[in-house]
């Protein structure tokens, strides 16, 4: 009997894959993430995506294509609400079909709707579905459920403490920055699977803590601390990484931080709004911002000219207050 | 009041209609010009959508013109266009102008907010629910009109001997009905302009070429942004049929047989609301190709994120029905030469797969 489930390493990887390596591992499954962004699996999506799409979406078909021909099912769920009220991009909502009408070959589709209105009896019974389609008994879901529950809790703690999603999912090296007193604090907002892929976000965040900035991410702050902002602007968004990015904004600009970057990916639909929501809010406070708009072709060097100019003119102004 | 509006199509006379009968000045918002995009351009994000552009660039021109009040609508999403409202305000407020956007929601999202923004507009003038409902059912009508009117246009114009006399003829059909300002008079115009409409000279026995236009709303009512591609592919003696009017649900679709018929059509190849009208462009495209149509033309702000989607997922449909798919992003960079020429390849496409069928017909003029 086939036992390989692929999770492709990018989008809602970075929020929730825990959870379901867990769950689907004590279903008896053997979870292959696929390997970490690079020009390769860039180069796959590209071809394979209609050439409109953002960066991010690209990325999500060339992940598939580097799982197709290893694993019995692909794990592509169809993320719609997690909240009950906020749904995702578009874009996400879409996806399954999108990849099944742009990718020949693929491997079996578990594409369950996940659409969360009462919260946690909600997600159980997602995964009951997945778990019967999959023909396993309801104690085995059940079982699986909660060791997927605490796998998750355990990470947003993690997160929570400051420790960044790469460097536990890819137990990738990021020499954090520790000393707020010393370093330059910024906050550097964005979707996670733009801010955390070193691929797309050439190199970010290590290139900020070698210049001895510590980072401050929307995964940083508590869902129910982000929650507190929900009433900030007259309309909520109405996607839902981007109205944590939003309430992030929000919540740093009360914090002591130097400045602000916005790591918004090319031709992002939701992002022309989140930009300059963000960008009016910090000129309010006065409040140093940068977006670095990313796509294909961003050259990193040319990225870590501008973070140098802009981190050199937070220095400045830092001094001279 | 100086009391102003987003521009669509033909709607501004029916909206004009309905604000100065309420007692207030309307500052009709000037028909889209590159003016209007360049300031759209220059104050909006980079990314947003072609629609939110030109549709800050129109605010811009009717503030200058001293419009105190815009009146919009809002949305529920899951797609942009229901932020547009809140993200111009902020951003006219940042440039300094203090104005006064009302954007209504629909009204089941909160009835009372609903009530009470008519209330703001009509009751500085004394005007009562009543007459309110009287004034709103004649703009409607009104709006009906003008409607009508343009579908007639657009399956007579393939068929006309003297290019461009349709065209001619439908701004005088505007006119009228503009100048129409009782029930009566609304009707009678609606019947004069299609009498008018008929006695254009046409051609007969002749079979043109039939293309369901599809995509976002904006950018399919507003020929401006879409490079009057009906009135081009019309006078290349091609009739079109476009999925969208604001009154479509009081109407018999031919075509359609409501949102219900689209959605189903669609739910094979993408089960999912995403927003905008990403499902639509599906279903319509299955339905379009059940009806016997030639070809779909599919128009799509560029980075508008339902039409992204509903493309990717088109050439299976496409593929399955047979039906050939053009799609089309706008943005401030389109230009009318180059559309011309997809225009006229796809037209030439679609003839060359009809004469294969062996379907006898004309050849379409295609300069
Ligand atoms: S939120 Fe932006 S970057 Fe993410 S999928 Fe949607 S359009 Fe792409
Ligand atoms: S449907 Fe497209 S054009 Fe309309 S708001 Fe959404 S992204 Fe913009």
């Amino acid at each position: 009997m086939s036992r390989t489930i692929g999770i492709p390493a990018t989008l809602t990887y970075y929020s929730y894959f825990p959870f379901w390596q867990t769950f689907f591992t004590r279903l008896g499954y053997k979870v292959i993430a696929s390997p970490l962004s690079s020009k390769q699996i860039v180069d796959w999506g590209v071809k394979e995506t209609v050439n409109d799409a953002c960066i991010p979406i690209k990325l999500f078909h060339g992940h598939v294509v580097a799982l197709r021909d290893k694993v019995d099912y692909l794990f592509i769920p169809r993320m719609v609400s997690v909240d009950g009220k906020a749904t995702f991009c578009p874009k996400f909502l879409g996806l399954p079909d999108m990849i099944r009408a742009s990718i020949a070959g693929l491997p079996r589709l578990i594409d369950e709707r996940i659409e969360l209105k009462n919260g946690a009896r909600g997600l159980l019974k997602t995964c009951y579905k997945i778990g019967s389609n999959l023909k396993e008994t309801p104690a085995k879901i059940l079982r699986a459920y909660w060791a997927a529950c605490k796998a998750h809790w355990q990470y947003q703690k993690l997160l929570i403490q400051g420790v960044l999603p790469g460097e536990i999912l890819h137990q990738q090296e990021i020499v954090a920055v520790h000393d707020r007193r010393s370093a330059v604090n910024l906050a550097v907002l964005g979707y996670p699977y733009e801010v955390h892929d070193p691929f797309i976000s050439v190199n970010l965040l290590q290139h900020l803590a070698a210049m001895n900035v510590k980072v401050w991410t929307v995964e940083m702050v508590p869902t129910h601390v982000l929650a507190k902002f929900r009433h900030c602007l007259p309309k909520n968004l109405f996607w839902h990484y981007s109205n944590r990015v939003v309430w992030a904004c929000y919540y740093y600009l009360r914090q002591p931080i130097d400045g602000i970057i916005h790591v918004s990916a090319f031709g992002c639909g939701p992002d022309a709004m989140v930009d300059k929501l963000i960008e009016l809010e910090a000129k309010k406070h006065n409040m140093p911002f940068m977006t670095l708009t990313i796509d294909e072709h961003t050259g990193e060097a040319g990225a870590v000219t501008r973070l140098e100019a802009f981190i050199d003119m937070v220095m400045f102004r830092r001094e001279n207050r | 009041m100086k009391i102003s509006f987003p521009h669509m199509g033909t709607s501004h006379i029916a909206f004009k209609h309905l604000i100065e009968n309420l007692g207030h000045e309307a500052v009709v918002p000037p028909t889209p010009s590159k003016h209007t995009l360049s300031l759209g351009v220059q104050y909006a994000p980079e990314f947003a959508c072609i629609p939110f552009k030109i549709l800050l660039g129109s605010y811009l021109e009717v503030l200058e013109r001293g419009a105190e009040m815009i009146i919009s609508s809002g949305g529920v999403g899951p797609c942009r266009a229901g932020l547009y409202g809140m993200v111009h305000e902020k951003i006219l407020r940042d440039l300094g102008y203090d104005v006064e956007l009302l954007i209504f929601e629909p009204p089941l999202r909160g009835i009372v907010d609903f009530l009470k923004k008519i209330g703001r507009v009509i009751r500085p003038n004394g005007i009562g629910w009543g007459e309110f409902i009287k004034i709103f059912k004649t703009s409607w009508l009104k709006l009906v009109a003008l409607d009508e009117t343009e579908i007639l246009s657009h399956q007579i114009r393939p068929y006309e001997v003297n290019r461009g006399e349709t065209t001619r003829v439908f701004e005088e059909c505007l006119s009228l009905i503009d100048k129409a300002w009782t029930r009566e008079e609304i009707l009678e115009a609606k019947h004069e302009a299609e009498r008018k409409l008929r006695a254009i000279e046409q051609k007969q026995d002749y079979n043109p070429l039939r293309i369901g236009i599809i995509g976002e709303i904006y950018v399919v009512l507003e020929p401006f942004i879409n490079l009057d591609i009906e009135k081009t592919l019309g006078e290349m003696g091609v009739e079109t049929h476009r999925s969208i009017y604001l009154t479509d649900w009081t109407r018999d679709n031919t075509v359609f047989d409501g949102e219900k018929d689209i959605k189903k059509a669609a739910r094979p190849y993408l089960n999912q609301l995403i927003g905008g009208h990403g499902i639509n462009s599906i279903g319509e495209t299955v339905l379009y190709a059940k009806n016997g149509f030639d070809g779909v033309i599919q128009l799509a702000p560029f980075t508008c994120i339902p039409e992204i989607v509903a493309k990717s997922i088109l050439p299976q449909v496409s593929k399955k029905f047979d039906i050939p798919v053009m799609t089309i992003f706008l943005d401030e960079q389109t230009g009318k030469a180059g559309i011309q020429t997809r225009l006229e390849a796809f037209v030439d496409l679609l003839q060359q797969k009809r004469e294969k069928r062996g379907v006898d017909v004309e050849r379409v003029s295609g300069n």
